[in-house]
């Protein structure tokens, strides 16, 4: 029933299916396990009550998303091999190492010190414990550090060359790892990961302010984010502006179709708002433009010149609709975060930050917007790397399994159905436990979860202690 | 033969997929005999017993599957299409399972639906892991640098052989594991468990080692042949040995002896195949140095494994070190 479906579209929508499910928990778990290490070490530091509470309201949370982004991560570690067999064979010799780095130096640190973290405060003591926030924070970001690296080295290959056997070998490791997009891509995930959580545990801050503004929990962990949120969002959208200017340097095709620019623009290429670009007719219909503006941007100049997509083989075109309306997302999410920053700072300053409740439902409506202005810009990068797996060497239609349509197509539908039906679970689950505001104490028992009171699971070992 | 890269590599992903055999074995093993365990209070046992340390053992499935891609890309670019539908099941079962030990301890509407998704999690990525492992045995079809064959392959008698010793297998080392952890009527049902599973153990092995021969001439040849034979049989000696001993640890209600006996027949069924498919990494198509990745890719890799794997274990055990002892149900670990 599936024959007449092409097996190189299937598996491109069932990698983007789980890659886009997946990235959601690792954005949430970099920046939330850096939080939790911050909480602790100011518990530790400060002895003061409302940080520990506030890290046993968030270690919850982390336990499911982490526990989510680890079986998604493990189909992602398969669907190399499964769908994209011609890829792995290729470049396996250069990717294979970059992730075996990340399983070594990552992976393990995670999940080895993860259940200390979860159940294990009572056993090993604070300091201990302490340590094993320390190990999960740090193994996220080793995480974040080899998978960029492998997914920079697709965008901007460096430090290889080819064998007999058609496979990248490399010749310059450091040139390989460090190669040009690397710094700029690390730097924007990670930071956009701190924006991520921090905007999430900012929404969940003005959910019990918008109730009670007198609660020491909601009230530190929203001041504590608006800080964040004012501090980063303006560098990141420096390094976002950085990383595009990276992107114009080395795949200047992706730029093009980042800016709708189907023609070269002799004398100065304007900004195009908005528009609905036609891939067929070459042309954005119905654009609104600013004059000059994209090479401002670009080039720094007015009348710069910027070439377009006729100068690029019309069989090496990305598709612009796909890469213009995800980038426009994303900056306008961009620019949402930083005015929400700047309020938060200007409420600060006039004493307001715990009484706005302008303020309070903004940062609650901005709390998904992390999450979103991710898969964004996940898209821009990614299709706007096509039609190439390895950008301008290996072309995704080259690079797939050989395997029939109907093989691809049923185990697609079977990840929708699965990955839905978890996932929500998963979402209904956390957003349970946020409806909660972090109590006085932390401490169980709790309504909807009476077996941790029986004492039976781990977590009461943390949930149900005193401390002093 | 001399120990050159791509030979030390095989050994590292042999050592990577039989340690994460082991450590995820045992709490497949608790997913699958969870259905047997009818009061709420065993099941929260039970899963506690593995709650603190399952994604460190996943990990080790991360790590054969990573350095399968990372040494040896031709093997995996031919093994994942081959092996597609089972891997495929595997991976969607260890989605329901690994969400499973979260998910249950938050609602109590839906506990039994997590419970189900734990138990049938379990059960279809053991079943997959085994069946893979039979269709590995049995050889795959494979033309130039690509898989050849369809995409149900995979299926024969021999590979549900497999699957289904697998499965009685990780339920062997689940209910000795149980017998280690808990105690009252609890470890006594581990116990009664552990004799029947032992059986059924033993005739599954049987019955793999005395198909698997027959599967190719090679196969045979490498058991049966003069003098091969003297130290092939020493396997099939040493596996009576070690269900001796376990039927006498069991009756004498040892604690710990019954699980490290269950892992020693493990690793002898795995010297087993090691002894069949050496040094073919695809059976009778790719041996290990046909696959390999280019020497400075090996060695690169060989750099990080050689400091960071003791490492690796040394924590890992640190972790099992800090929840060691019995789950008490009344106070949580000691």
């Amino acid at each position: 029933m599936f024959e007449s479906l092409d097996p190189v579209v299937l598996a491109r929508i069932q990698f983007a299916f789980t890659v886009s499910f997946h990235i959601i928990f690792p954005a949430f778990s970099i920046g939330l396990a850096s939080f939790l290490a911050v909480l602790e070490a100011l518990w530790l530091w400060t002895k003061r009550e409302v940080f520990i509470n506030l890290f046993n309201y968030w270690v919850k949370i982390f336990a499911i998303a982490f526990g989510m982004g680890v079986v998604s991560g493990i189909v992602m570690s398969y669907q190399f091999g499964t769908n994209w067999s011609v890829f792995s064979d290729k470049t396996g010799p250069v990717l294979g190492p970059l992730m075996a780095y990340e399983v070594l130096t990552a992976f393990f640190l995670e999940a080895g010190f993860l259940g200390v973290m979860l159940f294990g405060l009572k056993l090993v003591g604070p300091r201990l414990h302490f340590l094993a926030t320390l190990m999960v924070a740090i193994g996220t970001l080793m995480s974040a550090f080899w998978i960029l690296s492998a997914n920079s080295w697709m965008h901007t290959p460096a430090g290889y060359a080819m064998n007999d056997a058609g496979q990248f070998v490399a010749t310059d490791w450091f040139a390989l790892i460090f190669n040009p997009s690397f710094p700029y891509r690390l730097v924007h995930m990670v930071l956009a990961a701190y924006l991520t959580t921090a905007l999430v545990v900012g929404a969940v801050g003005a959910y019990h302010l918008l109730s009670n503004t007198r609660q020491p929990g909601a009230r530190t962990m929203f001041s504590m984010a608006m800080w964040m949120i004012a501090v980063v969002a303006p560098i990141q959208i420096f390094a976002g502006d950085l990383h595009g200017l990276n992107t114009l340097e080395h795949q200047p095709a992706k730029v093009m179709a980042m800016e709708g620019h189907y023609q070269s623009h002799p004398d100065g290429a304007p900004l195009i708002l908005f528009g609905l670009p036609d891939q067929d007719a070459a042309v954005v219909r119905y654009a609104l433009e600013i004059p000059k503006l994209s090479s401002l941007i670009l080039k720094h100049s007015l009348d710069a010149p910027l070439p377009g997509l006729d100068t690029v083989p019309r069989e090496d075109w990305p598709p612009v609709p796909i890469t213009f309306w995800s980038f426009r997302v994303m900056v306008a999410l961009g620019f949402l975060m930083l005015g929400l920053g700047l309020s938060g700072l200007w409420l600060r300053w006039r004493g307001r930050l715990f009484e706005s409740r302008p303020l309070h439902r903004f940062a609650l409506a901005m709390g998904p917007a992390g999450f979103v202005a991710v898969l964004a810009g996940w898209v821009t990068t990614e299709t706007g790397r096509q039609p190439f797996t390895v950008f301008g060497l290996l072309r995704t239609t080259e690079s797939v399994s050989p395997l029939a349509a109907p093989a691809v197509a049923s185990s697609l539908i079977a990840f929708v159905v699965v990955y839905f039906a978890v996932f929500i679970a998963g979402a209904v689950y956390i957003l349970r436990l946020m409806a909660h505001p972090p109590h006085h104490g932390e401490e169980g028992p709790r309504g909807d979860m009476p077996e941790r009171a029986a004492g039976i699971t781990p977590a009461p070992a943390i949930a149900t202690r005193r401390f002093s | 033969m001399a120990y050159d890269v791509a030979t030390i590599w095989a050994f590292i992903i042999a050592f990577a997929v039989f340690v994460y055999v082991v450590m995820d074995g045992f709490d497949l093993g608790l997913g699958i005999l969870f259905p047997l365990f009818r009061t709420k209070r065993d099941r929260d046992v039970v899963m506690n017993s593995v709650a603190p340390v399952w994604d460190g053992n996943e990990t080790w499935l991360v790590l054969g599957g990573g350095g399968l891609f990372a040494a040896f890309p031709l093997a995996y670019a031919v093994l994942m299409p081959a092996l597609y539908t089972p891997i495929i099941a595997m991976l969607l079962g260890l989605v329901f399972r690994g969400v499973a030990f979260e998910f249950r301890w938050r609602t109590q509407r839906e506990r039994n639906r997590w419970d189900l998704a734990f138990f049938l999690g379990s059960l279809i990525a053991t079943l997959a892991q085994g069946i893979a492992l039979g269709a590995l045995l049995q050889g795959v079809a494979v033309e130039g640098r690509a898989y050849a064959g369809g995409w149900w392959d995979w299926l024969t008698p021999f590979s549900l052989l497999t699957g289904v010793a697998l499965v009685i297998g990780y339920a062997m080392l689940g209910a000795t594991w149980l017998v280690m952890k808990t105690t009252g009527d609890l470890r006594e049902t581990a116990y009664r468990l552990s004799r029947w599973l032992l059986a059924a153990m033993i005739v599954a092995i049987i019955a793999v080692s005395a198909a698997t021969p027959f599967l190719s001439y090679d196969y045979s040849e490498r058991w049966f042949a003069w003098p091969n034979v003297l130290a092939t049989a020493q396997v099939p000696l040493a596996v009576a040995i070690v269900t001796a001993l376990l039927l006498r640890a069991l009756a004498q209600r040892r604690d710990y002896q019954p699980f490290l006996l269950t892992l020693c027949l493990f690793a002898l069924s795995y010297a087993g195949l090691g002894i069949s498919l050496w040094p073919y990494v695809v059976p009778r198509s790719i041996t290990i140095w046909q696959a390999a990745a280019p020497e400075n890719s090996q060695i690169f890799m060989l750099v990080g494994v050689a400091i960071l794997v003791p490492i690796i274990l040394a924590y890992t055990a640190w972790a099992y070190w800090v929840f060691r002892g019995k789950v008490d149900p009344e106070s949580g670990y000691h």
